[in-house]
Order: structure tokens, then sequence, then C-alpha cells
């Protein structure tokens, strides 16, 4: 079977997968970080979303023989390593965006693409639009946008332009 | 620490497990040599089996054994046992047909389970079921209720005739009939409640691992009630006594009802890890999750309105064929019945109501309760046609619910349908929601709507629901064949930090935090040194779980009455170490003292003397400060309110956009209001789903068309608004804390909000009702069909 070799939250890892393991499998199943969520078979949920190599990806749409010498970051690697967390995982606390909390690893993960992706500025209708792929069953995505709202100018280190 | 009691938002201790990816749901234990279970489903909706080889999967790579109904019939295996016996109309019990844990003889829905595959890895076992050979032979089938009770349908069971599995009644008919006899008007109307597909976006999952050495059973699971599931499990199906099975409910990633039932993949892993002798997981994909997760909803009703000339409700008949599916869920036969013609009356003071209810088999997946349960299926009955009646009369649809409510100071109220509302105040939620809606204003937003062409609707619904379930000798008379107590103990350690064991369960609601909340309240001990513990049979005495918004009245009750437990044997301790009499000593925030003195001692001087009892009244009293209390609850609480729909339609393509929701509730006394205002978002998202996305659809042979996430509209963050929350309080009498149960009324007040908007939005074209979901076609295809009704006007 094949091998792969590729950085996880700055750690390298090399494991001998299926061609068909994705990428997923390889996180939970190989290497134990279950943080990141399997919600669907058909790539509509997002629950499984990670960074490779700094954009957010659907890591059930992935082989994780494409992940090879890729740079993945999970929800498990956002927080620094004194335990602070990221803008977005403390706005996610601050203003409830998370209920059962099984979505929340993927739209974490996506919502901080988005900010990233926006340095002018970010629009409520934008923000919705733009979770689009992601599905939470619980919070009606109300506290969700709201949270965004809030980090984006923790994340840009400025006002929200608008 | 700033203000933690009753009423503060509180962050969530539980999220910061899960903000860094460290929840422990099902899927992400794994047990020591853990192997993998695939379960084979049928894909035909009703077929016979005629024969089943297992030899090509059993010779495939790492399979460890593959199971067929046959092996569980070998050893007398149960079926799925359901937890409530409905009687129909002349007094004899509902059919009951067996539900096997893997089909014998036959199949009755797409994804009925038929084998299960157990190998040492997840593809293993999905590659060794693709070679399992199945013979079937089609049998004819039906899927819906009205196809299922045609003469000459096909029987989904041999033992349930003409597909009924009761006919059941509830009211004063002879009353009902006189009333609509002599009335001014009566109002009809033909309404169906869609069917949904729960979809938590946890999969279900279960892990069975037996203990050679010791014979014990432990089940993971991702259940809402993990002591219902041991019992139902262990007594029913598996004949395991509780002494031998252990079962746990991790964190969930919610359940909205479709947790609460006893599964069939549960006995499976249970049962046959004792035969494998290893640890077996099963996760559902999410497909397996539309065939095999109960669905909600699905009724067919019939309801008329019966009115005097001015306007006032006389009397309410109600027919409804409701579809239980290929089997009996868990609570199935309660939803239509105890959950639903109850609440027939709704707000309002209707003196005759008569609700007849059909149940009936059909070869789909079994139908149980989801968010809300009966509730949301009257209260659109109720509210769409207590708007129909305002069409009809043309009196204004807030003129004729005013006139109908129930006045504020008319309770306790009891109503023709069984239930005795114990407070509320219907004026209150309209008004106050009125205002945040902006109602007054709405007439200039249409029109501006209407100068760039878009129809602008504003719909109401002022609802009530029965929840905090339940009293246990008023659900055994009707049917249950459980308590719905709930159960707490609180254990103050030696140094006076505090563990509370709940038998209520989070998956989503937060409860690590609110019910650490009531322990700040009542005793006086900071957030940081109160943990909950929830979901495991081995750490809390007993439960019955979380569903119908009981957590808080229920369960939280418990507490309380375990604390007033506490706090009495601590006055006696404090008694004895003050050297005061009991009667004289009070305790608040955290400090017993003796009355009229400087003399005091903190709940941890008391605890640590509990534990070190060197200068104790050992005499009298027991060490050790840790005390159990089970509380059955003396009624129903009656939460309700006011939710406001404006929707806009662009008449070109049929779209809606809910652009403005508000929703003002009574739920009781508010613990933490942050939590209570994300449950009713949640709940009002999950209403605005079922009425414009969210349909379970069937072909009328019975397969499944909305099988996936590609096929089932899901409401994502584009499709919904902003939704304003607000509460209007009025306290429950009946509990010592005043609460009422906040997780439900999002889904059961909001979907007639928005359909009675598009009616409003559509009144030029002709329209008087919709049936739900209310997609883009449906409402592009009325206004088309209305168009001739508009050029008339
Ligand atoms: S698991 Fe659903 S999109 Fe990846
Ligand atoms: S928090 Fe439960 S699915 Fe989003």
């Amino acid at each position: 079977m094949p091998q792969v070799t590729l950085t996880v939250n700055g750690k390298q890892h090399t494991a001998t997968v299926e061609g068909r393991t994705l990428l997923v499998e390889l996180l939970r199943e190989t290497l134990g970080m279950t943080g990141t969520h399997v919600g669907c078979d058909t790539s509509q949920c997002g629950a499984c979303v990670v960074h490779v190599d700094g954009k957010s990806v659907k890591s059930c749409t992935m082989l994780a023989l494409q992940a090879e010498g890729a740079s993945v970051v999970t929800i498990e690697g956002l927080a620094a390593a004194d335990g602070t967390l990221h803008p977005m995982q403390e706005m996610f606390r601050e203003h409830h965006a998370l209920q059962c909390g099984f979505c929340t690893p993927g739209m974490v993960m996506s919502a901080i693409d988005l900010v990233n992706t926006h340095p002018q500025g970010i629009t409520e209708q934008e923000i919705r639009e733009g979770l689009e792929g992601n599905l939470c069953r619980c919070t009606g995505y109300h506290n969700i946008v709201k949270a965004i709202v809030a980090a984006w100018p923790l994340m840009h280190g400025k006002v929200a332009a608008e | 620490m700033g203000f933690e009691g009753i009423g503060a938002s509180v962050r969530r201790k539980e999220d910061q497990r899960f903000l860094n990816g460290k929840g422990n749901y099902t899927d992400d234990i794994n047990r020591p040599g853990q192997t993998y279970a695939s379960i084979k489903r049928s894909d035909r909706p009703h077929a016979k089996i005629l024969s089943i080889d297992i030899s090509a999967a059993k010779a495939a790579p790492g399979v460890l054994a593959v199971f067929t109904g046959a092996d569980l019939d070998a050893e007398e295996i149960g079926g799925l046992p359901c937890g409530w016996q409905i009687h129909n109309k002349d007094g004899s019990p509902m059919a009951e047909p067996k539900h096997p844990v893997l089909a014998v003889g036959k199949v009755r829905h797409v994804g009925d389970p038929i084998a299960v595959v157990i190998a040492e890895t997840r593809q293993q076992a999905k590659d060794a079921a693709e070679l399992l050979v199945i013979d079937l032979e089609d049998l004819p089938a039906v899927a819906g209720v009205r196809d299922a009770i045609a003469p000459g349908a096909t029987a989904v069971h041999d033992d349930a005739p003409g597909n009924i599995c009761y006919d059941w009644h509830l009211g004063d008919k002879a009353m009902v009939d006189a009333a609509f006899a002599s009335a001014h008007k009566v109002v009809r109307l033909d309404l169906l409640n869609n069917r949904l597909i729960p979809n938590a976006m946890e999969p279900r999952a279960a892990i069975g691992d037996f203990d050679v050495n010791s014979g014990d059973y432990t089940l993971y699971t991702t259940s809402q009630n993990p002591h219902v599931i041991r019992l139902l499990m262990g007594a029913f199906v598996l004949h395991i006594p509780e002494n031998k099975l252990r079962v746990v409910a991790p964190d969930v990633g919610g359940g909205f009802g479709s947790k609460i039932y006893h599964y069939a993949e549960e006995a499976i892993v249970t049962w046959a890890s004792a035969k494998v002798r290893r640890p077996i997981k099963w996760t559902a994909e999410r497909t397996e999750s539309f065939m095999s997760d109960a669905h909600g909803r699905d009724h067919d009703s019939t309801a008329e309105m019966a009115i005097d000339a001015e306007g006032h409700f006389l009397a309410l008949r109600v027919n409804t064929l409701c579809n239980m599916g290929a089997y009996l869920s868990t609570f199935a036969p309660a939803v239509p019945t105890y959950l639903y013609a109850t609440l027939l009356a709704g707000v309002y003071k209707t003196p005759a109501i008569y609700v007849e209810v059909k149940a009936v088999f059909t070869n789909t997946v079994p139908v149980d309760a989801y968010r809300g349960a009966g509730r949301p299926e009257a209260t659109f009955l109720v509210e769409r046609l207590v708007d129909a009646v305002a069409k009809d009369t043309g009196i204004d649809k807030i003129e004729l619910r005013r006139k109908n409510f129930i006045p504020s100071d008319a309770f306790p109220y009891q109503t023709p349908v069984a239930l005795q509302y114990d407070s509320g105040d219907y004026t209150a939620t309209l008004n106050s929601a009125l205002k945040a809606a902006d109602y007054a204003g709405f007439e200039a937003r249409r029109q501006t709507a209407a100068a760039k062409g878009k129809l602008r609707g504003i719909g109401i619904s002022t609802y009530l629901e029965a929840c905090g379930i339940a009293p246990s000798a008023v659900v055994g008379s009707l049917g249950a064949r459980a308590g719905l107590y709930e159960v707490a103990n609180i254990r103050v350690h030696p140094t006076g930090s505090v563990t509370v064991f709940t038998g209520t369960h989070s998956h989503g609601q937060g409860h690590e935090t609110t019910l650490a909340q009531l322990v700040c309240e009542q005793l006086g001990v900071p957030m940081s040194q109160v943990e909950v513990v929830h979901g495991d049979t081995a750490k809390i005495p007993f439960g019955m779980g979380t569903y119908g918004s009981r957590s808080l009245a229920v369960g939280g009750t418990a507490m309380v009455k375990a604390m007033d437990k506490i706090i009495a044997k601590g006055k006696k301790i404090a008694a004895h170490l003050m050297e005061a009499a009991v009667e004289d000593i009070e305790f608040k925030d955290n400090v017993f003292s003796v009355a009229g003195t400087d003399k005091t001692k903190t709940l941890t001087d008391i605890s640590l003397a509990a534990y070190v009892p060197h200068n104790y009244p050992i005499e009298e009293l027991e060490p050790g400060l840790d005390e159990t209390a089970f509380y059955d609850p003396k009624n129903f609480t009656f939460p309700g309110g006011c939710h406001i729909a404006e929707v806009e339609i662009d008449p070109e393509t049929g779209v809606t956009t809910v652009i403005n929701f508000s929703a003002v509730d009574d739920v009781g006394r508010v613990v933490n209001p942050m939590i209570v205002e994300g449950q009713i978002q949640g709940g009002v998202a999950q209403g605005i789903g079922q009425a414009l996305l969210e349909a379970a659809i069937y072909d009328k042979e019975g397969q499944l068309l909305s099988g996936s996430m590609m096929d089932y509209t899901m409401p994502r963050a584009d499709n919904l608004p902003n939704i304003s929350v607000g509460t209007e309080t009025t306290l429950c009498t009946h509990n010592p804390l005043g609460v009422k149960g906040c997780g439900e009324v999002g889904a059961i007040g909001s979907p007639p909000a928005v359909i009675n908007a598009l009616v409003d939005a559509l009144k030029e074209y002709g329209v008087r009702h919709i049936n739900m979901p209310a997609t883009p076609q449906k409402i592009w295809s009325l206004i088309q069909a209305g168009k001739p009704a508009l050029a008339a006007e």
C-alpha cells in the first residue's frame, strides 16, 4: 500500500494508506485526531473542513494521497500552545455560536478562511453565502454569523470597513 | 466571579472542549481490539426474503462474522419494543406487530436492516456486505396514508388489518356536533403536515463492548436517554440484567427526538460483540440516517371550526390520518394522540373539541417524535384554521385571536381536551411580538416592496405547547409503559465542591452550564467548583433522559429537591457544630448561620465535618453530604407565545425570502438567557425549514426519493433570516423554579407564522392555504393559477 507524508498542525506524519483512503479517514482513524468530523457522504455538510496549505477544504472530498507534502491545520491546531484560543474560537464561545458542537470544527475552519479571504471587510450577507457549504442543525446560524462578524476585526487587527 | 446564578448569561463550560476538537462523540471512541459492523439494508420497500447467501461475504478478507435475522431468532432475541400503548375507540389495544432487530421473512421499508457483517476494518465490513446475495421477491407497497387505508391495499403486517394501528378519539362528540348544528358559520381547511427527516449533524453510532471475563456489556451510543436504552434493550430485546449492562451516551451531536428511540443497531453491536468477543463499532453513513433514523410529522387532516356571528369559536372538529411507517418506534403512538390532540385548544377558549385520529402502517421508515412532536402539528392546524376563519369572516386576524384568547385571569384553565394549563398571558406575548416586528409599520413596507414588484406578507402564530413531560400516573393512564420522573444526585465533596449527576442528557442544550447555574443559585458554590455528569448508567442512579423540553422543569426540579436535602442535613451538622437548635440555623449564599447571632459556618466547613466526622452528631446522622432525589412532576408545563414572520416573494421566480422573524415566548423563568435565545433560534430555523424547504418524499411505490443531503433541502445560512427573540414571563406554578421549557417552542410556533405570511402575501391571487414546504415551484404555480383572480379584481 502507498505511503503519504504530510504535516498536520506543524507535526510531520508518514502513514500507509489505501488508494481510496480519504484525508478525513487518515486524520480520524490513522492519526487519531477526532476533532474533524464526518456528517455526510455527499460532500454537503462541511463538518470535515480543515485547512490544506492555508485554504479550507472538505477533507471528505480529498484523498489522503492528494495531501502528500501538504501542510494541514485542523481544529486541534488552532489554539496557541498556552491554550489561548484563536479569535474565531473565542468569538464562537462569546456569541454562543455552537450548541451540540458537531458542526463546530468545520464551521470554525470555514469561518477563518472566509475572514482571511475578505481583508476589506465582510457583510452579513457575504458570510451567509460563504457558509453555504457548512450545515448546522442546532443554532439556526444567527449566532454563527454574529461570531464571524465579531471575529473579523480581531483577525484583521482593525475595525471593519463598513 | 461575576453573578453566575439564575438569570445570568454565563458562557458555556462545554465549549472549551468542543472548540478545540476535544469533544468525545461516539465515533471518536475506539476500544482496544475494536472491529466494525456494516449493515445490509433493504433497497426495496416491501418484499419477501427468499434467501440470503452469506458464503461469499463470510469468506471475504477480514470478516469475522455475518449475522441475519435467523441467528437472532435462534436465540430468542426480542423485537424492538414500543414504549406506548394506545387503545382504540372500542377499548381494544392498538395493533402492535413485531419489529424484528434484523428482518425476518419480509422487508417492510427501504432501509430495513437484513444482515450485519463484522470485520477487522470499516472498509472490509463494507466491502463484504456488498458480497451478500439476498434474493427478494417484490410485494406491492404503500407509502401514503390514504393509499394504505384504501380497500384492497397491500397489508404491511398480517396482524394489522386494513393497515390500521389504531383508531382513536378524544373529546365530546355530541357537544361538538350540537355546536356545529347551530353555528352561524363553519370554516373548513384540509391540511398536510409534511414528513421530515431530523438530520442531527452527528450520524447515529454505536459501539458494543462485551467483557469476556466479567460478562459485562457496555454500549456506547448516540442517545438522548441512556437509561431508557438500557431498560428497553436489556429487558425486552437482549435479556441482559441492568447490573450487567452499562449504556454510555457521551457527547451527542444533536438529537431533536431522533436519538430517543432504541434502534436495531444498538442491539446488534451489543449482542454480536459477545459472539465475536471483540468490541464492534457501527457508524451510520448519512445515507443510512435518511433511511433508518425515525422520521417526523406526516399528518393528513381535516379541520373545521364552528363560529358564532361575532367570530367566537364554538367548536373544533378534527380528523387526522397519521403515518406510523412500517413499524412502531419507541414513542410513536403517543405523538399523534396525547402530544397532538390534547393541544388542539391552543390558546383559545373553544368550549368543545372532538378529534379522531387514525394511525396507519405504510412501507416507509418508522415515524416518531421530532422536535415539538405532535405540538407543531396541532399548532399548524389551529393557527392556519384561525387565519382561514379571519379570511372567511373578514374579521382582522389579530382581533379574532384576542377575542378568543383564554384570558390571563382564567388560570388554571381546563381545556375540553384533557389538559389543565397552569399559567400564561397570551395578550402580553402578542403585544410584545407586534412591537418587535413593527407590525404597525408593515403596510408601508408592503407598499415599498410592491413598488419594486415584490409581494410582502406578514403572518402571526399565537401558540401554546405542553412539555416538561410528564406526571407518571397521568401518562401511565394514557398508555405510557414508563414513568416520566427525573433523577438528580448532588454530591458535595469534602472540600465543598459539587458534582451533579443528572438523568437528563445534553446534546446541545448546554446542561453542563445551565444545571451548574442552579447549584450556584441554591448552594452559592461558584461555577468553577461545579461539575455536571450525564450520559452514563454506571455513574448516574437513574434517569429518563432529555426530550419534551423536560430537562430543567423535571430534571432541574429533581436537583432542587436534592439540594434541599443537602441543606436540611447541613443545617443539622451546623447546629451541632455551632451548638444551636436546628430551627435557628439559616442557610444563604454558601453560609450556615445561627439566627440573631454572628456565628457562621460555610458549606465547606460543613462538608468537611460530614466527611471527617470527628466532631459530629454521629448517633443521629450518617456521615457524608450526598443526596439523591427522584422528582415526578405534578403537571405538564405550558410555554406559549407569539411568532411573527414577514416574507417577501419574487413573483417572477416564486422564491420566498423571510425578511424578519420575531419570536416572543413565555418559557417561564429563564436561567441562562443566552442559551434560551439560542434554543429558540435553532427551533425557529427548523420551523422555517419545515415551512419552506424540507420534505421527505416517497414515490407511490415506497422508494425514498429525498434520501441524501443533495435531495433533501436542509436549511443553510443563506436561507434564513436573523431571528429576533424576546421573552415575556409568567411562572410555572407547580415547580419550584417556575420554569417551563424552551427547547421546542421555536419549532412549534414558527411554521404557521411563515405559511400565514405567504397566504397573506398571495391574498390577491385567491390563495387560501399552502401546504408545506412552500417551495418556489409551489408558490410560482399558485401565482400563475391566481392571475385570473387578480385580473378580475
Ligand atoms: S463530511 Fe460532510 S462535507 Fe465532508
Ligand atoms: S452546533 Fe449542533 S450542528 Fe451546529
